[in-house]
């Protein structure tokens, strides 16, 4: 507990010191970085201790109305806190690049000062248990990567962006307030929480309040504008982290309220579901790298909720195997995802660092200028895309798993979603991964690109191999989250963890079979070229004399036979102009697939608000003396009313 | 016997699904007319050995000439004698029309697992199959634009209600299942020739287009 | 006889089911057509070949087809045959199978992009959407037998086949037969969804997507391509053949003829349907998802 308190008064201080630190950026960026690495280093010991099932409490008094500073580390905060510390620490050295290189640019003390605030908010919001001090650290957290968000607020694009994010999030914690004001009407300690609503009621207040930072459709809509205005360190954390703390909050809240209903396991699932079809679908339409990767964001948490549905499921109908294995398939998602998505934001840093575009569209063939990002984003894209032998694939193995072993019709909804969002997911990064780093580039502007540097290049070469790890892993650490397990679903989980490891090993062992043939069969081919003539050609066209890089197959026509097929959800826009005449000029094909809920939600709903509440404007006239009048007025209605 | 029974029942849900995804009027109507000939089993299979007598058989045998033969004659007929595009143009695109498919196979067995009905000597499978048709036709009519398929949809709805009758309460007379079955002769009937010389005056059978024959529109024009 | 037997006849027989589908489709055509044995030799001839690099590929386009053959090996090891356990079967092992299948065709695919050619491109392109469609399909289809069963591994589900199987559950089996059998035809690439004899680029998806890849490279691809036809076809009669009511000799035998059958009637359609339109395609796969769910839906009841 000691480390964790250090680590947190570190993140404070660096943080602040570099804000204070106007003068040198050099100092300023190394004070940030280095504080919140060292911080987040320090943070995972106390982390993989609590994991194993220690409890470390630390309490003082606050003299704050019903709160109290206390925080403790459990099972699932500490579960929670590892991916935390270990993607924050490697976004920071990652920031640390990407901020310092750009000379003549402004201070990196405020982005600095804000990310170790967030970190430090995220932090306090997996360790409190106190509902006033949850509630102020997940305002530090989203107040601070909404500064992040708005970072290079001279862009348009930038600013209504960091707006979306800063109305939805209140809308949601407006939710999470009322939550707690029902949940804890007596004390605001998580301990002594007695519900004054019903269990229902409450569930889907935290299921609005969390959903929205998690990012369920139709309040996911802050996500593919925030996460691509953000800079590419803190996307990878807002992405990696932030939105769990949404599944974090969705997890706290479920051990609060005793058994589960059906309906609360059906709507997960139908949410998930609806979700993650919707996501997976525009992530595939986008032409926005960046983009695309903050819907598949909203895919992934969906495929958690989609898990934690087929747990919920099984713990009310009594099949405590089928709701152990779906909520260990969440789990472990969680950490897939934050690894995985962390990468893959990362190397999209890098991308957008070598190239400065993220249209995918205009790039293409970076994978022989950027060997190492194009390498390490292939694995994120394979491991998040759920191939074997990436932690991927283990998790949405365990949902489906668990999935089968119920005969219900609610399993079957989990699985047909799982089913089609898997194929689809494939689909989306291979042609993420194709357009920007296979063929050759599309646009001039590419060449010349690079990989990044060290300190860039290191955090990247890390998360990779970690996926390989935490797949290949998997037989052992399943049965090591039995302590998290047990706290969910309050029963033995031990004996169904070890269980599931079984199928687990198995597939491990294939998977070792596979590289190893992969090595058998790489080598037998050397083996068989060797000495015989390797040519080298251009590659063939079909006859075609003249082929241009500009020909190649793009990442919108890639998409196209998928998306004119889901047409009618996507409602992509083409704007084309024709060549026309006997001697076309320069003509232009362009597609658009705006976000569907914003603009058949949201928008007209926001502008029917602002069209009722315009009326209002008749009292905002600007004549001083009336203001004075009515405010008179209401006191002294208030006083009558109050004194009679 | 309960898995031929399944078989037969599985095969009448094809029928009405492959009715939703097909493009072509020839294919609608063969569907109906193989889903008809389907059907005439089904009595004589639900009546079990006790009941397998001669009314069975008249059931089954009047199922066959009337749904399985005379409604795809007239309908064909129709087709043929009227200018109708044989590809037709729905409201809902086949996919969706697939899946709306499933999604009504969905409730159907949601429903039948709720409705508190005495278990006749069916096959749990009987009740969904029967719910499934009627939803199935009457997503038909409410889909499609053309005359035809609309009454293709109705003949579908009605099939669903057969099973059910047949399945659920094969102790009713049989003079009831042999009333419905001559009233539907006879809407099919003055449905087939109706379509038949509105497709030789009007060219068309747009049921979207019909309604311009109304005289207010027209005075507002 | 062991699992292995099957893993064996796999990995050997292989080869075999295209050159019989050739037979048939010449048969059927009055002409005589190439021997049995034409891919193995085939096969023999690419592995002597040198090999043509195009200036634009790096080094996952010499990565896809070695990838993609050991996933399919690795995947010929998880599906059971003639009525013996798998070398490689536990709980839930089809998952694992959907996944090599995922993993084959992510290579493949990458491997397409890599040429930077718009033929290509458009190959891999469509293979994503045919792919994104056939995998409920399959994993359904198979949800649905494990439902009927009992079994949660492939050996478990296609092992324990027998009449008595059959004659309990008809329907669902029989439509989950169909359903696979065409997500067969589209996994494999034959008609009617994709045709493997059209010499014109724009009508094909698998074969437009190896047009670059020449001797030991197209040697292996080629041999997974058989590999993947074996495996995804042993499903199809496992789940067809009741073998359980038959001698372990008979079993394999009889699941060595389905085999053969199986490919005979895929020559039979090859002769006698049209390639679907390229629109249609999609609803022939939804259908077999449909069929498939229909199937859960009557193991629900």
């Amino acid at each position: 507990m000691t480390l964790l308190l250090v680590a947190l008064g570190l993140l404070v201080a660096s943080g602040t010191a570099a804000l204070l630190c106007r003068r040198s950026p050099r100092a300023a960026n190394l004070i940030g970085a280095g504080g919140a690495a060292a911080a987040c280093a320090l943070g995972l010991i106390p982390a993989v201790v609590g994991l194993g099932g220690g409890e470390a409490k630390f309490d003082l008094a606050w003299p704050v109305p019903g709160g109290s500073l206390s925080l403790a580390i459990d099972p699932l905060t500490a579960f929670f806190l590892l991916p935390l510390f270990a993607l924050c620490g490697l976004a920071a050295v990652y920031g640390a690049g990407y901020l310092g290189g750009r000379p003549g640019r402004r201070s990196p003390g405020a982005p600095w000062f804000f990310f170790n605030w967030l970190v430090a908010g995220m932090v306090v919001v997996v360790t409190a248990r106190n509902a006033v001090l949850f509630l102020l650290a997940w305002e530090v957290m989203s107040l601070a990567s909404y500064f992040l968000v708005t970072h290079e607020d001279e862009r348009p694009e930038v600013r209504e962006a960091g707006w979306t994010y800063l109305v939805a999030t209140h809308f949601g914690n407006a939710c999470l307030i009322a939550l707690f004001a029902l949940l804890g009407p007596r004390s605001l300690d998580f301990a002594d929480f007695a519900p004054a609503a019903p269990a229902g009621l409450l569930f889907v207040l935290a299921l609005i309040g969390f959903g929205t930072k998690a990012g369920f459709v139709p309040l996911h809509v802050w996500l593919p504008e925030a996460h691509p205005a953000a800079p590419s360190h803190v996307s990878a954390v807002m992405s990696g982290v932030m939105i769990k703390m949404g599944i974090y909050g969705l997890l706290r809240t479920l051990t609060w309220l005793g058994p589960p209903p059906l309906w609360w396991g059906g709507l997960l699932i139908g949410i998930g579901a609806a979700s993650g079809l919707f996501a997976v679908l525009f992530a595939l339409a986008q032409g926005d790298l960046k983009r695309l990767l903050a819907y598949s964001s909203v895919e992934n948490t969906s495929i958690i909720a989609l898990g934690l549905g087929v747990g919920l499921v099984g713990l009310h109908t009594g099949t405590p195997g089928v709701a152990i294995l779906g909520f260990a398939g969440a789990l472990l998602h969680v950490w897939t995802h934050a690894l995985g998505k962390g990468l893959l934001f990362l190397g999209a840093g890098a991308v957008l660092h070598a190239t400065g575009t993220r249209e995918m569209d205009r790039l293409g063939g970076l994978s022989r200028s950027m060997p190492l990002t194009s390498a390490t984003f292939l694995v994120g894209a394979a491991a998040v895309a759920g191939l074997p032998p990436l932690s991927g694939f283990f998790s949405e193995f365990l949902i489906l798993y668990g999935a089968v072993q119920h005969a219900g019709l609610h399993s079957l909804a989990a699985m047909v979603a799982l089913a089609l969002m898997s194929g689809l997911a494939a689909a989306v990064f291979v042609r993420a991964f194709g357009s920007v780093f296979l063929g050759a580039a599309r646009d001039g502007t590419v060449r010349g690109a690079h990989d990044p540097g060290a300190a860039m290049r290191a955090p990247l070469a890390i998360l990779a191999p970690a996926l390989l790890v935490l797949g290949l892993a998997t037989p052992v650490l399943v049965p090591a989250l039995a302590p998290v397990v047990e706290q969910l679903v309050s029963l033995p989980a031990q004996r169904d963890l070890d269980a599931a490891s079984a199928p687990l090993a198995v597939v491990v062992l294939g998977s070792v079979v596979l590289m190893a043939l992969v090595a058998l069969i790489a080598g037998g081919r050397r083996l068989l070229l060797a000495g015989r003539t390797v040519g080298s050609a251009v590659t063939w066209d079909c006859g075609y004399a003249h082929p241009t890089a500009r020909m190649q197959y793009t990442a919108s026509s890639f998409a196209q036979p998928l998306t004119a097929l889901f047409g009618p959800v996507l409602r992509t826009r083409e704007t084309a102009d024709a060549p026309r005449g006997l001697f076309p000029d320069a003509v232009s094909f362009a597609t658009r697939t705006p976000d569907a809920v914003r603009e058949r939600v949201w928008r007209p709903l926001f502008a029917h608000v602002s069209g009722a509440l315009h009326a209002m404007h008749r009292l905002q006239h600007g004549r001083l003396h009336l203001y004075v009048i009515s405010i008179a007025l209401t006191l002294v209605v208030l006083l009558l009313w109050r004194l009679s | 016997m309960n898995s031929w029974i399944d078989a037969v029942l599985v095969l009448i849900t094809l029928t009405s699904l492959v009715l939703l995804g097909a493009s072509r009027l020839g294919t609608s109507i063969r569907m109906v007319a193989l889903q008809g000939v389907l059907l005439s089993p089904l009595p004589l299979l639900l009546a079990g050995p006790s009941g397998f007598g001669p009314r069975a058989a008249m059931l089954a045998v009047a199922t066959v000439l009337i749904k399985g033969l005379g409604f795809p004659w007239l309908m064909a007929r129709a087709v043929r004698g009227g200018s109708q595009r044989r590809e037709m143009d729905p409201r809902v695109g086949y996919n969706a029309s697939l899946l709306a498919g499933v999604l009504l196979m969905v409730v159907a067995f949601l429903l039948s697992s709720r409705l508190p009905l005495p278990p006749g000597e069916g096959t749990p499978l009987v009740l969904p199959v029967a719910l499934f048709n009627i939803l199935a036709g009457m997503f038909v009519i409410a889909s499609r634009r053309q005359a035809i398929t609309q009454v293709l949809g109705y003949l579908v709805m009605e099939n669903g209600i057969y099973v059910f009758g047949v399945g659920i309460a094969s102790h009713q007379p049989l003079l009831v299942e042999l009333g419905i079955l001559l009233d539907v002769f006879a809407a099919v009937f003055v449905m087939g020739i109706v379509i038949f010389h509105m497709g030789r005056e009007l060219d068309h059978t747009d049921t979207d287009r019909l309604t311009l024959l109304n005289d207010w529109q027209k005075e507002k024009e | 006889m062991s699992g292995y037997a099957g893993l064996f006849a796999a990995l050997v027989l292989a080869p075999l089911l295209p050159g019989v589908i050739n037979r048939t489709k010449s048969f059927f055509a009055g002409r005589r057509g190439p021997p049995l044995l034409q891919p193995y030799f085939d096969l023999a001839k690419l592995l002597r070949k040198g090999a043509v690099y195009s200036t634009t590929t790096t080094w996952l386009f010499r990565a896809g087809p070695v990838v993609g053959l050991a996933a399919m090996i690795v995947a010929s090891a998880l599906a059971p045959f003639g009525g013996v356990s798998a070398p490689l079967a536990f709980a839930g092992d089809f998952l694992f199978f959907a996944g090599l299948l995922g993993v084959t065709r992510f290579v493949t695919m990458l491997a397409a992009l890599d040429t930077g050619s718009s033929f290509e491109g458009m190959g891999a392109s469509r293979e994503a959407q045919f792919a994104a469609l056939a995998e409920p399909a399959f994993l359904l289809g198979l949800t649905a037998v494990a439902w009927k069963t009992g079994g949660l591994s492939l050996s478990g589900m296609l092992g324990t086949n027998s009449f008595a199987t059959w004659s309990g559950a008809t329907a669902p089996l029989a439509l989950v037969c169909v359903s696979l059998l065409v997500v067969f035809l589209a996994e494999n690439a034959r008609i009617p969804v994709d045709d493997p004899n059209t010499h014109l680029e724009l009508t094909m998806f698998h074969e437009v997507m190896v047009l670059d890849h020449g001797g030991p490279d197209l040697a292996l691809i080629q041999y997974a391509a058989a590999l993947k036809m074996w495996v995804l076809g042993s499903l199809v009669v496992g789940i067809a053949l009741p073998v359980r009511s038959l001698a372990h000799g008979w079993a394999f035998a009889a699941s060595v003829a389905g085999m053969l059958v199986l490919c005979v009637i895929v020559g039979v359609v090859e002769s006698c349907l049209a390639r679907l339109r390229l629109t249609r395609v999609p609803q022939l796969l939804l259908g077999a998802g449909v069929l498939s769910l229909l199937a859960l839906f009557i193991g629900l009841k």
